[in-house]
């Protein structure tokens, strides 16, 4: 589609976008701007269709007897989980932004692996069409935890096809994670030490690590479950003798560090935006930087949460539960220093800012409510309801789509080289939020109250709350539309951008034209200053002033 | 750095337009496929993670089982396979000093070896078939008490040596690349990453035989 983009008539200099036309220059690039942009446009879709899915659920439970059987609805809620995690928020910013950006600001020419980094956007293809294919023919209700014994055994839906779908997948996860790794090791430009890398970039190289060693294990997991369903040797089935709960942790020790995939890129770009719209360098860099580390790490220790009521040994769940606690410090510290930053800054209210607040709020109450879970004894209380359900939307969506917007709409100038309207995004930014709210806080509410998750009928007097969040999920809508609509009109009509039209630091803005060229820099940048150099001022004494 | 990318790129015709030099392309080639095989590492820990859950669970029937595993076979293959990670060095060897004909029959050698031990691996598996030790529903077990638990070992079984033996059968075909490769003359003293990168490899899929072959072939034996 971008390649019908009328850039040539507005601009007579050379970069990433008119550098060459047609399909093939683009299906075969190795570019990693334009595979980000590849990535862009397949995830978006995807996020329409998990959102469709997700359209399909907030409808059915309008009324308590729904409008779907039992069955379609298991199946809406499975294709939504599966597209949503696997297909969108694993990729989301890594895949599009991070792939972007990571060279840029290291200074380097392009990732450390070109060709592998475009074989990953093709195995997301094939995956992403393989999950497509599951649910064309008739959909999975596993939910997308594809607990067994149920879906090696039982259910008589597209288990198979759809495990495939996130196998292949995964692989492309993995491969942007080495990818990563090794070009932030080996590709950064003179002067460009560990101490000096934005914060963007050590959130993507703590997700890496997480993509690296976490992904594999899901890899095999879901090779056990499709054999085991082809030839039920009971290796999760409790009445031969097979352990189900080893489903459980094998799952949940990829997809519980899977959920700092999905917060730590967020993270990375909120650390961006803060200090640009706040005029300020980070508060306590280091902190900040190594507290994506320490989540990373962590994160690969608390999985045991999700089996506090699957029959875990309680001493094990006292230490997954005192780990699970320990998360929220780095996690803390990210707020609290973002907060410090802010503090005193010359805060100015542009679209990124406004996505940037909105995650700061509700990645904290998505993170709090996650303490009350990772509380034993309130974690049997609530299990399995709504309010888990809204906690874990308030951190993926409330948080990492509102910074994926935000990144977005920051640095759309430098993808495009076009500026998007203003007051719509502003104003977009407003609707998600309310939507946002009124979606999920009533969920908080309905959980708490004991309505169960998974369920397509529900007793009357959840009517109410179960309202306010599917008029909230309306809302919510329009406001992902609405700079689906403006951002895909500016591409082609809107204003000019400068090179560096939010006088932000950082490579990418200070160095590299807008739209970058196919090798980003004119000149070898050479890095003389630390990170988030905004005032030129040592911090001690801008924070003594 | 276009100019300077013009006069690399002229000098070395191996040197990828995004380094600035060689050395810089052989670490990240290098850290490159370390990750990789810190990857494969967490992918057969899954495996060896269920193994280690079930054995805690059933070591008696887990020990049974090893009784219809040919410790002598599983021997001779452990030996192939060692022999061709030393063939494998020797290939490496010989590409640093520049030395074709020794390259190209080590990179042989170490194919023929892997190939013998798939063979030999494929006379197992239809011994395994004969004997009904496949899981599933023709299932068969000597023991009736352990008729379950022992299928579950065989599954493991087969999931560990099968992802072993694909392993395998794409090391052979990256080693058969490389002969391609170094008969035309691609690799020189100064340039031969894919030799060593693909040994790494070769040598991490021999080391998860040599974890898998007490695992699975002796621990009935103890006793």
């Amino acid at each position: 589609m971008s390649t019908t983009l009328p850039f040539a008539q507005t601009e007579t200099r050379v970069n990433y976008l008119n550098v060459e036309y047609g399909w093939k220059s683009w299906l075969f690039t190795t570019d990693h701007k334009r595979i980000a942009l590849l990535y862009l446009f397949s995830i978006t879709a995807f996020f329409f269709v998990g959102g469709a899915f997700a359209v399909g659920m907030r409808l059915n439970l309008l009324t308590p007897d729904g409008m779907f059987d039992h069955d379609t609805y298991n199946k809406l809620f499975t294709m939504h989980g599966v597209v949503m995690v696997f297909f969108f928020l694993v990729p989301s910013i890594p895949a599009t932004l991070g792939n972007f950006l990571v060279p840029l600001m290291i200074g380097a020419r392009d990732l450390a692996f070109p060709r592998i980094n475009l074989l990953s956007w093709y195995l997301y293809i094939i995956g992403s069409i393989i999950a497509l294919t599951a649910i064309v023919e008739g959909g999975v209700d596993t939910g997308w935890t594809f607990y067994a014994p149920f879906s090696s055994t039982y259910s008589n839906s597209n288990v198979i096809v759809s495990a495939l779908g996130v196998f292949i997948s995964g692989f492309s996860s993995i491969l942007t994670g080495l990818n990563f790794i090794v070009t932030i090791h080996t590709m950064r430009a003179p002067g460009m030490t560990w101490n000096r890398l934005p914060l963007f970039v050590w959130g993507h190289y703590a997700t890496s690590l997480i993509q690296v060693l976490g992904t594999p294990v899901i890899a095999i997991t879901l090779v056990l479950l499709m054999l085991e369903r082809l030839f039920h040797a009971g290796i999760f089935d409790p009445r031969v003798g097979g352990d189900p709960v080893l489903f459980q942790h094998l799952f949940w020790f990829y997809s519980h560090p899977a959920v700092y995939i999905m917060i730590l890129p967020g993270m990375a770009v909120v650390s961006e935006i803060v200090c640009c719209f706040s005029r300020k360098g980070i508060f306590g860099y280091t902190f900040v930087a190594i507290s994506s580390i320490a989540i990373a790490v962590l994160g690969f220790l608390v999985w045991g949460h999700h089996l506090f009521v699957a029959g875990q040994s309680l001493y094990a769940s006292m230490m997954f539960s005192f780990l699970s606690f320990l998360v929220a410090i780095p996690s803390a510290i990210k707020v609290f220093n973002w907060t410090a930053t802010i503090y005193r800054g010359s805060v100015t209210y542009e679209t990124p800012m406004l996505y940037a607040f909105g995650f700061i709020g509700l990645f904290t109450m998505g993170g709090l409510t996650g303490l009350f879970l990772a509380t034993m004894a309130v974690d049997v209380h609530v299990t399995d309801t709504y309010f888990v359900i809204a906690h874990f939307h308030y951190v993926m969506v409330g948080g990492m789509v509102m910074a994926y917007l935000g990144g977005i709409h920051f640095w759309f100038p430098k993808i495009t080289g076009r500026m998007y309207p203003e007051g719509w995004a502003r104003f977009a930014a407003l609707v998600v939020f309310v939507g946002f709210n009124l979606t999920f806080f009533p969920q908080f509410l309905l959980g708490y109250q004991g309505m169960p998750r998974r369920y397509a009928h529900y007793p009357p007097e959840f009517q109410v709350l179960n309202v306010m969040s599917t008029a909230g999920a309306s809302i919510l809508a329009l406001g992902y539309l609405l700079p689906m609509i403006y951002l895909t009109w500016s591409w082609r009509k809107g204003p000019l951008a400068s090179q560096n039209p939010w006088n932000a630091k950082g490579l990418e803005w200070e160095q590299a034209a807008t739209p970058p060229p196919t090798f980003n820099f004119d000149h070898q940048p050479v890095v003389t200053e630390p990170a988030y150099n905004y005032s030129g001022v040592e911090r001690e004494v801008h924070l003594g002033s | 750095m276009a100019h300077s990318e013009a006069t690399l790129v002229a000098s070395n015709s191996n040197l990828r337009h995004h380094f600035d030099d060689t050395a810089q392309q052989f670490e990240s080639s290098t850290l490159g496929m370390w990750v990789f095989l810190v990857t494969e590492i967490m992918f057969f820990g899954g495996m060896f993670g269920a193994y280690t859950v079930y054995r805690q669970l059933y070591p008696d029937a887990f020990a049974s089982t090893s009784r219809f595993m040919n410790v002598t076979i599983g021997a001779i293959n452990t030996a192939v396979l060692i022999c061709s990670s030393f063939t494998m060095v020797l290939a490496v060897r010989s590409a640093q000093l520049g030395k074709k004909k020794a390259l190209i029959l080590f990179l042989v050698a170490t194919l023929i070896l892997g190939c013998v031990f798939l063979g030999v691996k494929y006379t197992e598996y239809h011994e395994k078939w004969i004997d009904h030790h496949i899981p599933g529903p023709y299932f068969q077990y000597a023991d009736s008490r352990y008729f379950h638990q022992a299928q579950i070992l065989f599954f493991l079984y087969f999931a560990m040596t099968g992802m072993h033996a694909i392993h395998m059968i794409v090391g052979a075909g990256l080693l058969t690349t490389l002969i391609v490769m170094a008969a035309r003359d691609r690799f020189s003293s100064a340039w031969y990453t894919p030799v060593e990168m693909i040994g790494l490899y070769w040598h991490f899929v021999d080391i998860v035989w040599i974890f898998l072959f007490p695992l699975l072939y002796l621990i009935g034996h103890t006793k």
